[in-house]
C-alpha cells in the first residue's frame, strides 16, 4: 500500500509541485492549506509523513507542530518543515517544536523524494 | 432511396429538396435534422426571405424561405413544409422547403458545373446541377443564404 | 499540458491573489486599520510569491521578492514601523512586485531595471535602518550585496539543498574507497521528532555495506526500561566509496539528538581510527536483521499510537485571522456555460409544462398544481444556483484601482485616499470583467476632473488630500457601484458654455441642474481644458455610458458644486436573464426589460396631440413626451392603432430621456433567459435579444434606446443646433 503524505502549505502553488513531485514518487498526496485546517485533516486521516510550511494564515507551521507532537495518535509521525529561511534560528524553532527533518525551498523533486523517504518506512 | 447511386464510392451523400416545380439539393454533411413547419417569430428590419428565428430545443435559429431567396416567390408555409435545420459556417439556419424527397450519393465528376445563366440569384445560390433518372437536381451552396452580415449596420 | 507549466500556470494564478492581498494590506496599513495579523498576511504574501518564483528559476522576481520580504520581516518583529512613510514605500514596492511578476509572466520589456533597483534600495535601508543610498550616475545601486549573499537566506537562490554546517570541503571531498565506522547513539529526543533510528540506518545501508551492531550496554534491567528513553546505540561499519558528506547527510535531521562519531576505516588493519567503544554485547548481524529483531523485540522508545480523547487543539492565532478557508475547486468556464444554458432550457420547459397543464385544465386538480408550483419553484433555485457559479466579487476590479490611482496622484500631483467598501458584492463574471475599463475611467477621471489640487483643497478649506469612494452595493437584484469624490463637482457653467460652444445645446435652452450634469455623457464631450495625459481626448464619459449600456447597464451623475460628485452605475446581476415585461403587439409577444419602464398606462385620447407630419406626442401629467407605436417601428404593421385601444409603457432611456411606447396589450412580469440572436444571425435593429416563452415561441426582447433613437422625436431643446453643429 502506498504512504500517505499530507502536506500543509498555504500557497497553491507549493502545494501543487508537493503533489507533482510525491505523485510521481508514488506517493498518496492529502493537503491541507494551513495548520488548522491540517489538524482538521488529520481527524479523518493517519498520514505517514507530514510535510508543513511554516508561514500559513490562522495557525502556522511551528503551532501546527505541537499541535500535532501533542497529540498521543500523531505524535510519531514524522513531520517535514519546507522552508527557505535557513537560518538556523528558524530551523532550530521548528526542531524544538517537534520537527523531524526539513526541506529547503525551492526544492529539487528528487530530494523531496529522498528526504520524505528518509523519515519514513517508505524505504 | 434513389439505388441508382448507391454505388458510388468517394463521393458525398445529399439531401435533395423540392420548392415548386424544382428540385434542389444540399451536402447531407451540413444538415443537422429536419423537422415540421413552426410559425417563425418575424424579424425587424429584415430581408423577406428571413422568416423570423424559431425555438430549436433553446437554440434561437432564423429561418430562410428558400424559394424567396432563390427568387421563386415567397412559400405560403402549412403544416406539409418541412425546415431543414442545416449548418452555414460557425451558424446553424433553417431553411424552409416544400418537401424533403431523397437522400442522393452522387460523386464529385457526377455534379456538372452550373450552365452559365444570366440569373444572378442562381450564380449566387447554385453550386452546379446533378443528373438522376432523367431528373435535374441543382446543388445549392449554402454560404451565401443569410444576409451579408452586418451590412446596413452602422 | 506539461505538469510544471500548469503548476506555473497556477503559481501566475496565485500571483494575482497574492499580489491583491498584498495591496489590500498595506492599504488597511496606511488607514491605520492593520493589527499584526496584516503584516503577517502581507508577509506571507510576498514570502509564496518568492517561493514560488524561486522554484520556477524567476531570479528577477526572487531577487526583488527577498529585498522586500527582508524589509517585512523587519516589520513584523517591530524594527520598522507598520505606517507612515515605510508603508507608503511598500505600496510603491507592491507595484515594482506586480509589474515583474507580469514581466515574468508574458514577458516582453523587463520592468525599469532602474526603478526596481531604486526601490530595492529603498527597502534596504528601510530594512537596515538607514537613508537610502543615492542612486549613482549610473543608476547601479548597492543592492548586488543580495543576490549573492549566503548571510541570510542567500541558499534560496540555489534550487537544491544543501547540507548547511558542513565545511564545503567536506562536500568537495572525493569519494573515499574505504570504510567508515559509525557510531550512532540517539538521544531521547530523536525519537520525540518522530525520528527512527531503524530508519537512518537503512539509509545508510544504501551507502553500501552495513555491518551493524547493536549496543546493548545501555539497556538497564527490564523494570526500570522506561519506553520513552532511549537506551540503545550501533556501531556501524559502512563499506563503499562513499564520502563522509553523504554519511552526514543521512544524519542531518538526527543532528543535535543524536551523538554521532564517523571515522575512516583503517583500510589494511581494518580498524577504525576511532577509539573503541564499549564493547558490543550482541554478534554482529545484517542490516535487516537488524532491523527486524530490533523492531520486533524492543518496542521503540515511541509510544504506539493511543487513543486519545483530548484531541490537541489548535491554538489559533488571534483574532482578525481570516475566515474558515472555504474548500474550492477549479472548474472549466465551458461547463458552466453549459450547465447554465441546461438550465435555461429547464426554465423554459418547466413554463411550457406548467402553460400546457393549465390550458388543459390538468392545473385545476390540486396534486398537480402544487406540483407545478414546486418545480417552478425548484427550477428557480437551480438557476439562481448556476447563476451563483459564475458570480464573483467585485473585488478583483477594486483591487487594480489603488494602484491608478497612486499613479494618476503622482502625475497630477494630487493627494488621495481611496476608501473601498463591499468588496465581496458579487456580480456575474463577465460584467466584472467588462467593469474595468469604465470603472478605470471613472476613477482615472475622479482624481483628474474631480478633485482639486492640494493648494486649491486648502484654499476651500478642505483637508489637502481628497477622497475617491468606490463602493458596491446589491439593490433590488442589481448591483449598484458608485464613484464618488469630495471634490469641486461640476462646474455647470462651464459644462453649459462647452455644449453651447459645441452645438449639443441651445444657447437659450433651459436646463435643469440634472441635465447640465448629464451632458457630459454625451459623446465628445471633455470638461478639461487642456488635454492631459490622464484622461485624454475622446475617450470621454460617453465611452463609459455606452459600455455601461451594453452590459444592460444604467450610469446617472450628481453633484454638489464644491462638494463633489457621485456617479452610480446600475448594472444586471447576470447577463443570462432579464426581468421583463411581457406584452403583445401586432400579433407578437415581445418583452420589455423591467428595468426600463417607468410606469404603465392607458393612454386617453384628450391626452395625444399630433406633432409633426408623422409625429405624436402624449402627455403625461404636465410633460409631453413622443409616443412611438412599436408595431410600427418594427415593421409588423403600417398604420398605427388606436392609441385608445392600446397600452402605453412609459420608458426611460439610458440617457434620461423619456418615451411612450404604444403596445397592443400588457401580458404581464416574468424573468426571461436571455438568447442571443447574433449566435445563428445577426445583430438586428431595435431588438436587444431574443427569449423563449412557455409556449415554446421565440419572442424579441426590445432594445429601447434603439427603438426610441431612430425613430427620435426631437427634444425640446438642442436637436435643432445639433444639426446646425455637425
Amino acid at each position: 500500500m502506498s504512504q500517505t503524505v499530507l502536506t500543509v502549505d498555504d500557497s497553491r502553488t507549493m502545494r501543487e509541485m508537493l503533489r507533482a513531485a510525491l505523485d510521481t514518487a508514488g506517493f498518496r498526496v492529502i493537503q491541507a492549506e494551513d495548520g488548522v485546517d491540517g489538524l482538521d485533516r488529520l481527524e479523518e486521516e493517519m498520514p505517514d509523513v507530514i510535510i508543513t510550511d511554516i508561514n500559513m494564515p490562522r495557525l502556522d507551521g511551528f503551532g501546527f507542530i505541537e499541535s500535532v507532537r501533542g497529540d498521543e495518535r500523531y505524535r510519531g509521525v514524522p513531520i517535514l518543515v519546507l522552508t527557505t529561511e535557513s537560518e538556523p534560528a528558524k530551523k532550530m524553532r521548528a526542531r524544538d517544536a517537534g520537527a523531524t527533518g526539513w526541506i529547503v525551498k525551492p526544492f529539487d523533486p528528487e530530494r523531496l523524494v529522498d528526504a520524505v523517504r528518509r523519515v519514513s518506512a517508505a524505504g | 432511396m434513389n439505388e441508382a447511386n448507391q454505388t458510388v464510392t468517394g463521393g458525398k451523400e445529399l439531401i435533395s429538396f423540392r420548392i415548386g416545380e424544382q428540385e434542389f439539393c444540399v451536402d447531407i454533411m451540413a444538415v443537422r435534422e429536419i423537422r415540421g413547419w413552426t410559425p417563425a417569430t418575424p424579424l425587424p428590419q429584415s430581408p423577406s426571405y428571413v422568416r423570423g428565428i424559431i425555438n430549436l430545443r433553446g437554440a434561437v435559429l432564423p429561418v430562410v424561405d428558400l424559394a424567396a431567396r432563390l427568387g421563386l416567390g415567397a412559400a405560403d408555409p402549412s403544416d406539409r413544409h418541412v425546415i431543414i435545420v442545416a449548418r452555414i459556417g460557425e451558424r446553424w439556419v433553417g431553411l424552409l422547403v416544400d418537401a424533403v424527397s431523397d437522400i442522393l450519393a452522387a460523386s464529385e465528376e457526377a455534379i456538372q458545373p452550373a450552365p452559365d445563366v444570366a440569373c444572378d440569384t442562381v450564380r449566387k445560390f447554385v453550386r452546379g446541377v446533378l443528373p438522376v433518372e432523367g431528373r435535374m437536381i441543382s446543388l445549392i451552396s449554402l454560404d451565401h443564404l443569410l444576409p451579408e452580415k452586418e451590412a446596413e449596420a452602422a | 499540458m506539461d505538469p510544471m507549466e500548469s503548476i506555473k500556470a497556477t503559481f501566475f494564478l496565485e500571483c494575482e491573489e497574492l499580489l491583491g492581498d498584498l495591496e489590500a494590506g498595506l492599504m488597511a496599513l496606511e488607514n491605520g486599520e492593520g493589527d499584526d495579523e496584516t503584516v503577517n498576511a502581507i508577509f506571507r504574501a510576498v514570502h509564496s510569491v518568492k517561493g514560488g518564483a524561486g522554484a520556477f528559476g524567476l531570479d528577477d522576481l526572487v531577487r526583488f521578492a527577498h529585498v522586500f520580504e527582508t524589509a517585512l520581516d523587519r516589520m513584523r518583529s517591530g524594527q520598522i514601523a507598520a505606517a507612515g512613510d515605510a508603508v507608503k514605500l511598500m505600496l510603491r514596492a507592491a507595484d515594482v512586485l506586480a509589474d515583474l511578476v507580469q514581466t515574468a509572466r508574458d514577458g516582453g520589456p523587463g520592468v525599469e531595471q532602474q526603478r526596481s533597483m531604486a526601490i530595492a534600495a529603498e527597502l534596504e535601508a528601510l530594512s537596515e535602518g538607514r537613508d537610502p543610498a543615492p542612486a549613482n550616475a549610473d543608476g547601479e545601486l548597492a543592492i548586488d550585496t543580495v543576490p549573492d549573499d549566503a548571510g541570510i537566506d542567500g541558499l534560496d537562490f540555489t534550487p537544491q539543498t544543501v547540507s548547511l554546517d558542513l565545511p564545503a570541503d567536506l562536500e568537495a571531498a572525493a569519494p573515499a574507497p574505504v570504510g567508515w565506522r559509525i557510531r550512532f547513539r540517539p538521544n531521547t529526543d530523536l525519537y520525540a521528532k518522530a525520528n527512527d533510528a531503524a530508519f537512518l540506518l537503512r539509509e545508510l545501508e544504501g551507502l553500501g555495506e552495513c555491518q551493524v551492531t547493536p549496543d546493548l550496554s545501555g539497556l538497564p534491567a527490564f523494570d526500570d526500561l522506561d519506553p520513552e528513553v532511549s537506551h540503545l546505540a550501533w556501531e556501524i561499519e559502512l563499506s563503499g566509496e562513499c564520502s563522509e558528506a553523504a554519511i552526514r547527510e543521512v544524519f542531518e535531521f538526527a543532528e543535535g539528538d543524536c551523538e554521532l562519531e564517523i571515522a575512516q576505516l583503517d583500510h589494511h588493519a581494518g580498524s577504525a581510527a576511532l577509539p573503541p567503544g564499549p564493547d558490543p554485547a550482541g554478534p554482529e548481524i545484517s542490516l535487516s536483521d537488524a532491523n527486524a529483531e530490533l523492531m520486533a523485540e524492543l518496542p521503540g522508545p515511541v509510544a504506539a499510537p493511543v487513543a486519545s480523547d483530548k484531541p490537541a487543539k489548535p491554538q489559533a492565532q488571534p483574532a482578525s485571522a481570516t475566515a474558515p478557508a472555504q474548500a474550492t475547486i477549479r472548474v472549466e468556464l465551458d461547463r458552466v456555460d453549459r450547465l447554465i444554458d441546461l438550465v435555461g432550457e429547464l426554465v423554459i420547459n418547466q413554463a411550457m409544462l406548467a402553460q400546457r397543464a393549465s390550458e388543459s385544465d390538468l392545473g385545476r386538480s390540486n396534486g398537480v398544481s402544487m406540483a407545478l408550483d414546486d418545480l417552478e419553484q425548484l427550477t428557480r433555485e437551480i438557476q439562481d444556483s448556476c447563476m451563483a457559479i459564475r458570480a464573483q466579487p467585485v473585488k478583483s476590479v477594486f483591487q487594480r484601482m489603488p494602484r491608478l490611482l497612486r499613479e494618476i496622484a503622482a502625475m497630477t500631483g494630487k493627494q488621495v485616499r481611496l476608501v473601498t467598501e463591499g468588496e465581496g458584492t458579487e456580480v456575474d463574471k463577465t460584467v466584472i470583467e467588462r467593469l474595468t475599463e469604465p470603472l478605470t475611467h471613472m476613477v482615472r477621471n475622479a482624481v483628474d476632473h474631480g478633485l482639486e489640487t492640494p493648494g486649491e483643497r486648502k484654499g476651500a478649506g478642505k483637508p489637502e488630500e481628497g477622497t475617491v469612494r468606490l463602493s458596491a452595493v446589491h439593490r433590488s437584484g442589481r448591483i449598484v457601484i458608485e464613484v464618488a469624490d469630495d471634490g469641486r463637482g461640476i462646474n455647470r457653467e462651464r459644462v453649459r458654455q462647452k455644449a453651447v460652444d459645441r452645438g449639443l445645446i441651445d444657447a437659450s435652452a433651459a436646463l435643469s441642474d440634472e441635465e447640465v450634469d448629464n451632458l457630459i455623457f454625451h459623446p465628445g464631450f471633455s470638461t478639461a481644458d487642456q488635454v492631459s495625459d490622464i484622461s485624454g481626448r475622446g475617450v470621454g464619459m460617453d465611452v463609459v455610458k455606452r459600455s455601461i449600456q451594453a452590459l444592460g447597464g444604467r450610469i446617472s451623475i450628481s453633484s454638489r458644486p464644491g462638494e463633489g460628485s457621485v456617479f452610480t452605475l446600475s448594472l444586471p446581476l447576470t447577463l443570462a436573464v432579464l426581468d421583463g415585461m411581457v406584452v403583445t403587439c401586432a400579433g407578437e409577444t415581445l418583452v420589455a426589460p423591467l428595468t426600463a419602464i417607468v410606469e404603465t398606462l392607458k393612454p386617453r385620447p384628450e391626452d395625444l396631440e399630433k406633432f409633426g407630419p408623422q409625429g405624436r406626442l402624449l402627455k403625461v401629467r404636465d410633460t409631453y413626451v413622443p409616443l412611438i407605436d412599436v408595431g410600427v417601428r418594427l415593421g409588423w404593421r403600417t398604420s398605427g392603432t388606436d392609441p385608445a385601444q392600446c397600452v402605453v409603457l412609459l420608458v426611460e432611456t439610458e440617457s434620461g430621456g423619456r418615451a411612450a411606447l404604444l403596445v397592443d396589450a400588457i401580458q404581464g412580469q416574468r424573468q426571461v433567459v436571455i438568447k442571443s440572436l447574433e449566435a445563428n444571425y445577426q445583430r438586428v435593429d431595435g431588438v436587444a435579444a431574443a427569449t423563449i416563452l412557455g409556449d415554446g415561441r421565440v419572442a424579441l426582447i426590445l432594445d429601447i434606446d434603439a427603438v426610441i433613437s431612430s425613430r427620435r422625436a426631437p427634444p425640446p431643446t438642442g436637436q435643432a443646433s445639433l444639426a446646425k453643429a455637425s
